[in-house]
C-alpha cells in the first residue's frame, strides 16, 4: 500500500514545477507522519523519497545522526527526525521512509536524508491559509515551525528544514547536551 | 569567409604566460655583464612571440609594452647594450607587469596604467642611456611630395635580375596581381635571351614594359613589387595628362615606407572595428589542462581494449552455460586489468610536472637573498616529477613558506658562514621524486640547523614536555609544528624557524600527506613532505570494528600483529603501550574512540595494525582484517561535516559507505591525550 | 587546394594559421620550430611554406637556407611571418631565399589574401 503511495508521490514530484505554475501563488507541501503528528515541508526542498536502508555509522556524531548513506555516489547524512525532536525512538519498519531534502546553509546547499514514520500526502495550500506558529503545545521547538495549516483531519505543522537540518546548529546543540561522550572529548582535543 | 580568431585567444594567453616564465627563468640565469647569446635569444624570442600574438589578437596595450621590452633585448642581443643588473631587474619587473596585463586582459579587467607607464619610461630611459647614437627607426615624415591628383595610370619598366626566380618569386604572379588593380598591358622584351645552349632554365632573362590603366595609388604598386624590389630594376612612372607630373620613382624611399605604414594602419583600424563587433566580451576563464598527446593516445588505446573485452563478455552472455565458466573468468580478469589500467592512465591526465611550482623559486630566492644580503645557490632536482593538478595548486604556498624560512632563518649571512668554515654561498635544495607509490618533496638548506637545547627549553616552559624525560631528536624537532610554539616571537631567535609551521603541516595533511623534519645543528635542516600520488583514489585495507567497516590507507600500514597475553603494559600518563621492536608503541582502541558496539574488547582476540604517519607509529586495535581494495575518495564535508579521525568516505563493493581513517589525525589525538 | 607547410613556435599563431588555411580548403602541415619543419620537408613536397622568423632550435632564416638547398624546395614560395616592418629585417629573410613576407599582426583575411597572391 505504501508503495503505491510512493509511486503516486513520485508522479506528483515529477510534475511539481508544472503544478506550481498552475497554482500560481499556491504552495505545495509534502506531509508526513511522526509520532502521531502531521508535518509538512516545502515540496521544492524534496529530492526523493526512499525506503529505509541500513546506513554507515559515523563515530561520535549526535545520536540523531544515524549515519551516512550512498546516494548515487554521494555521501549523504541521515537524520532521525524523532530523535532530532527529542522524541522516543522506534524500530524501523517497512513503511519507515527517508525523505531526501536539499538544505541551504551558509556554506552552500547540502543534501540530507531524514527518517520519518511514513509519508502521507501532498498538500496544496494557499499562502493566506497559513497561520503563524503557536508558542506552546507542540512537541517541536517552535523555532523550526514556519506556520500551521488546518485540514479536515486536523492540523499540519509546516517545518523550516533549512533551520531544522542545519548541520552546524545540530552539532552546536549536541556539544552543549553531551559532555560525557568520551570519544568526542578525546577526538576534539 | 569570416574566421573567429577568438577561439585561439585562450591558447595565446596560455603560451604567453609560459613565455613569461621562460623569460623570468632566463633573466635570472643571466649573469650581469656576461654575454650569453643563447640565453638572451631565448628571452628575446619569448617577448617577441607575445608581441606578435597580442597584436594579432587585438591587445594593443600588450603589443606596445612588449615592443619596448623587445627593443631593449634586441639591443642586448646585438651587443649594443650591456647586460647590467639594473637592466635585468627592470626587465624582471616588466615581466611581472606584462603578466599582470595578460591576466587582466584575460579576465577583461583593467590594469594599473600608472605602473605600466612608469615601467615603460624606465625601459625607455635604459634605451636612451646607452644608445644615443643608434637612432630609433621610426620614420621621419616624408620629404617626398605626395601625388596630389591621382594619375590615370602607370607605366612600369620591370627588369628582373637573373636570380629573381631563385627565391620562389614569379613575374607572372606579379602581373596577375597587377591585373586585379586595373587594366594591364604587358610587353615582353626578350632581347637578353641567350642562345639555347647557354640558357640556364632557372634564370630569368626577360624584362617587361607594363602599362596599368586605372586609379591606382603609387603605394599599391610598390606593395605589389615589395618582395622583389631588390631582385629587379624597377621604374614606375605616372601616366599623366600634364607632362610635368611625370615622376620617376626608384623602388622605395624611407618616406614611402612611412606612408605605406600609415596606410596599413588605417586599414587595420577598420578591420579591427569589424572584428571587435564580433568578438564581444573576453571569454570566461575556464580551467584547463594541457595534456601531452601521448597520454591521450594511451587512454584511447585502453578504451579500445576495454571495448574488446566488453564485446567478449557480451558474446559469452548470449547463451552462457557452465562449461564456459573458465572463459568467463578469463574475460572478467581482463576486464579487471583494463579497468585498472584505464583508471591509472586517466589519473595521469591530471598529473602535471612539479616544475610549474618549482619555477617560481629562482625568482623568489633571487629577490629575497638580495634583500637579506645573503648569497644563495638554489639547487633544483626532479622538477619533472608529476603530481596531481589539485596537489600542484595547493602545494605552492606551503613550499614558499618553507623556502622562505630557509632563506630568512636557516641560512647564515656570508660572514657568519665563513667564520664557521662554510662556503660563503649557502645552498637551498629543492628535490622531488617518486617512491613506493608516494611523491616526496624535500626542502633542505645547509644553514645553521635547529637548536635542540633551545627548543627543549621552550617545550618545557610551555608544558609540552616533561622535565626529566628522555626525548628523541625527532620529538623535539617536531615541536616546531606545534601551534603554540611556532610563532615568530617565540622561536625565530632560538630555532631559526619562522612562523606558521603548524599551518604548513595542516595544509599538507589536508592533501592527505605528511611532513617530517630532520636537522643537524650547524649543518642544516631538511624538511620532507610525503604526498599521495592522487587525491582521488587510494589503496585501502578494510578492517572491521564491531559491526562497522573502516578503511586504513595501505601506505600507512607498517604491519599487523596478533597480541599475546601480557605483552601490553599500562604506563602512567601514556595509556597502553606495547613493547614492539625496541620501542614503546601506543595502542589506540578504535572501538573506544569511535564508540562502536559489539566490538572485540579483549586485546588478545583482535588484531593490532601498526600504522605510521609524520614519522610516528601507533597500533590501532581492530577486530579483524577484511580485504584490500582500491577505493575512490569521497568528501564527507560536502553534505555533512569533517569527522575527527576520518579523512573521507568511499563506496564499498556492496554499495555501502565505508569511512577512511585519518591516520595522522589519530596519531595527533593520541599525542594530545597522552 | 594547395599543400602548405607552416612553422611557428607560438601555438596560438600556429593554430590560427592552420585553421584559416584549412578553412580555405588547403592541406596544412605544421611544425613548431625550424628543425621540425626541416625534418618534415625532407619527406614531402609543398606548394608553399610559411615560417616564423624567431624560433628556438632553428630560426626561420636558417630554415629558409636549408630548404632552398633541398631540390624539392628550390623554387617553392616561402613566406616569412615577421613583426618587423623595417626593410633591414625583411631583407634578412629575402637574402636567405624567402619569396616574401607577411607582417604581423595580421588577421585571417590578410593571410588568405597574401597566400592566394602567391598560389595564384
Amino acid at each position: 500500500m505504501m508503495e503505491t503511495k510512493n509511486t503516486e508521490l513520485a508522479t506528483t514530484l515529477g510534475t511539481r514545477s508544472l503544478k506550481r505554475d498552475i497554482l500560481a501563488e499556491g504552495l505545495q507541501y509534502l506531509t508526513f507522519n511522526l509520532a502521531g503528528e502531521e508535518y509538512g515541508i516545502d515540496i521544492l526542498k524534496v529530492q526523493e523519497i526512499r525506503g529505509w536502508m541500513p546506513v554507515t555509522k559515523v563515530p561520535n556524531a549526535p545520536v540523531f545522526v544515524r549515519g551516512v548513506m550512498n546516494l548515487r555516489g554521494a555521501i549523504v547524512p541521515v537524520i532521525d527526525l524523532r530523535l532530532r525532536f527529542g522524541l522516543e525512538a522506534v524500530e524501523y519498519t517497512k513503511i519507515t521512509v527517508v525523505i531526501v531534502v536539499t538544505v541551504q546553509s551558509d556554506s552552500g546547499s547540502r543534501i540530507i536524508g531524514m527518517v520519518v514514520d511514513g509519508v502521507s500526502d501532498v498538500l496544496n495550500v494557499n499562502a493566506t491559509d497559513i497561520k503563524p506558529s503557536p508558542d506552546f503545545g507542540t512537541a517541536v521547538h517552535t523555532e523550526f515551525i514556519s506556520g500551521l495549516v488546518t485540514i479536515e483531519a486536523g492540523m499540519v505543522m509546516l517545518l523550516d528544514v533549512d533551520r531544522l537540518l542545519s548541520i552546524d546548529e545540530m552539532f552546536a546543540l549536541e556539544a552543549v547536551r553531551t559532555t560525557e561522550s568520551r570519544g568526542v572529548a578525546m577526538l576534539a582535543a | 569567409m569570416a574566421i573567429d580568431i577568438g577561439q585561439f585567444v585562450q591558447t595565446f594567453f596560455e603560451e604567453s604566460l609560459e613565455g613569461l616564465d621562460i623569460m623570468e627563468a632566463g633573466l635570472l640565469a643571466l649573469p650581469p655583464g656576461a654575454v650569453d647569446m643563447e640565453q638572451i635569444n631565448t628571452i628575446f624570442r619569448a617577448v617577441h612571440s607575445i608581441k606578435g600574438g597580442s597584436g594579432t589578437f587585438g591587445f594593443q596595450d600588450l603589443t606596445a609594452f612588449a615592443h619596448v621590452m623587445e627593443t631593449l633585448l634586441d639591443r642586448m642581443r646585438q651587443g649594443q647594450m650591456d647586460v647590467t643588473s639594473e637592466a635585468v631587474n627592470t626587465l624582471l619587473e616588466s615581466v611581472d607587469c606584462l603578466r599582470e596585463m595578460l591576466v587582466a586582459a584575460r579576465a577583461g579587467a583593467a590594469v594599473d596604467n600608472d605602473r605600466v607607464e612608469h615601467l615603460r619610461e624606465r625601459l625607455h630611459l635604459l634605451l636612451n642611456q646607452v644608445n644615443v647614437a643608434v637612432s630609433e627607426h621610426t620614420a621621419s615624415p616624408s620629404p617626398v611630395s605626395p601625388t596630389t591628383t591621382p594619375p590615370t595610370g602607370w607605366r612600369i619598366n620591370f627588369q628582373p635580375h637573373s636570380d629573381l626566380m631563385h627565391n620562389g618569386n614569379d613575374p607572372v604572379r606579379l602581373f596577375r596581381e597587377l591585373s586585379t588593380l586595373g587594366e594591364l598591358t604587358v610587353r615582353c622584351d626578350p632581347r637578353q635571351l641567350p642562345h639555347l645552349a647557354k640558357l640556364k632554365p632557372e634564370d630569368c632573362y626577360l624584362s617587361w614594359e607594363l602599362e596599368l590603366q586605372g586609379t591606382v595609388s603609387h603605394e599599391e604598386l610598390v606593395e605589389v613589387f615589395a618582395w622583389v624590389e631588390d631582385d629587379c630594376d624597377l621604374r614606375i612612372e605616372a601616366l599623366a595628362k600634364e607632362p610635368t607630373a611625370s615622376n620617376p620613382v626608384v623602388a622605395r624611399t624611407p618616406g614611402e615606407e612611412g606612408q605605406q605604414g600609415e596606410l596599413l594602419l588605417e586599414r587595420r583600424k577598420s578591420e579591427d572595428r569589424r572584428q571587435s563587433d564580433r568578438r564581444g566580451p573576453a571569454p570566461a576563464d575556464t580551467a584547463s589542462i594541457r595534456v601531452g598527446i601521448d597520454k591521450v593516445d594511451a587512454v584511447i588505446n585502453l578504451v579500445g581494449e576495454l571495448v574488446t573485452t566488453q564485446s567478449m563478455l557480451s558474446v559469452l552472455g548470449v547463451d552462457f552455460d557452465m562449461s564456459r565458466l573458465d572463459k568467463l573468468h578469463e574475460a572478467l580478469d581482463q576486464l579487471d586489468r583494463n579497468t585498472r589500467d584505464l583508471q591509472e592512465h586517466v589519473m595521469r591526465i591530471r598529473m602535471m610536472p612539479v616544475s610549474s611550482v618549482f619555477s617560481r623559486f629562482p625568482r623568489m630566492v633571487h629577490d629575497i637573498s638580495g634583500k637579506l644580503g645573503k648569497q644563495v645557490e638554489l639547487r633544483i632536482n626532479g622538477e619533472q616529477t608529476e603530481l596531481d593538478k589539485t596537489v600542484i595548486e595547493k602545494i605552492g604556498d606551503p613550499l614558499v613558506h618553507l623556502v622562505r624560512n630557509s632563506l630568512d632563518h636557516g641560512l647564515e649571512p656570508p660572514a657568519e658562514r665563513l667564520e664557521q668554515g662554510k662556503p660563503e654561498t649557502g645552498a637551498i635544495m629543492l628535490n622531488a621524486y617518486h617512491k613506493s607509490g608516494s611523491i616526496f618533496i624535500e626542502v633542505g638548506d645547509d644553514g645553521r640547523g635547529l637548536n635542540r637545547d633551545a627548543l627543549l627549553r621552550k617545550g618545557l616552559d610551555a608544558g609540552l614536555l616533561k622535565p626529566g624525560e628522555d626525548y628523541s631528536d625527532e620529538q623535539i624537532h617536531d615541536l616546531i609544528f606545534h601551534p603554540g610554539l611556532s610563532t615568530a616571537a617565540q622561536i625565530s631567535d632560538v630555532s631559526g624557524r619562522g612562523v606558521g609551521m603548524d599551518v604548513v603541516r595542516r595544509n599538507i595533511q589536508d592533501l592527505g600527506g605528511s611532513i617530517q623534519i630532520g636537522s643537524q645543528r650547524g649543518q642544516g635542516t631538511q624538511i620532507t613532505i610525503c604526498l599521495p600520488l592522487t587525491l582521488a583514489i587510494l589503496d585501502g585495507q578494510l578492517v572491521s570494528i564491531g559491526q562497522d567497516c573502516y578503511i586504513i590507507p595501505l601506505l600507512s600500514i607498517v604491519e599487523s600483529v596478533q597480541l599475546r597475553a601480557g605483552s601490553v603494559n599500562r604506563v602512567a600518563g601514556r595509556g597502553e603501550v606495547l613493547r614492539f621492536r625496541g620501542q614503546h608503541l601506543p595502542i589506540l582502541r578504535l572501538y573506544q574512540m569511535f564508540g562502536a558496539e559489539g566490538a572485540v574488547t579483549d586485546l588478545e582476540k583482535g588484531l593490532l595494525v601498526v600504522v605510521e604517519a609524520d614519522g610516528r607509529q601507533v597500533g590501532l586495535f581492530v577486530d579483524d582484517l577484511q580485504g584490500q581494495q582500491q577505493v575512490s575518495i569521497k568528501s564527507m564535508e560536502k553534505n555533512f561535516r569533517r569527522v575527527p579521525g576520518v579523512s573521507g568516505a568511499t563506496i564499498l563493493g556492496d554499495g555501502r559507505v565505508g569511512l577512511i581513517l585519518d591516520i595522522s589525525g589519530l596519531i595527533r589525538v593520541n599525542n594530545a591525550v597522552t | 587546394m594547395a599543400k602548405i607547410l607552416v612553422a611557428d613556435d607560438s601555438a596560438s599563431m600556429r593554430q590560427m594559421v592552420e585553421f584559416t588555411l584549412k578553412e580555405a580548403g588547403h592541406q596544412v602541415v605544421v611544425a613548431e620550430d625550424g628543425q621540425a619543419a626541416l625534418n618534415l620537408a625532407r619527406g614531402m613536397t609543398a606548394d608553399l611554406v610559411i615560417t616564423d622568423v624567431n624560433m628556438p632550435n632553428m630560426d626561420g632564416i636558417t630554415l629558409i637556407r636549408e630548404l632552398r638547398a633541398l631540390p624539392a624546395f628550390k623554387f617553392t614560395p616561402i613566406l616569412t611571418l615577421t613583426t618587423e616592418s623595417t626593410t633591414e629585417k625583411k631583407m634578412e629573410g629575402k637574402d636567405a631565399g624567402a619569396t616574401g613576407w607577411i607582417v604581423k599582426p595580421f588577421n585571417p583575411e590578410k593571410l588568405l589574401m597574401t597566400v592566394n597572391k602567391v598560389l595564384g
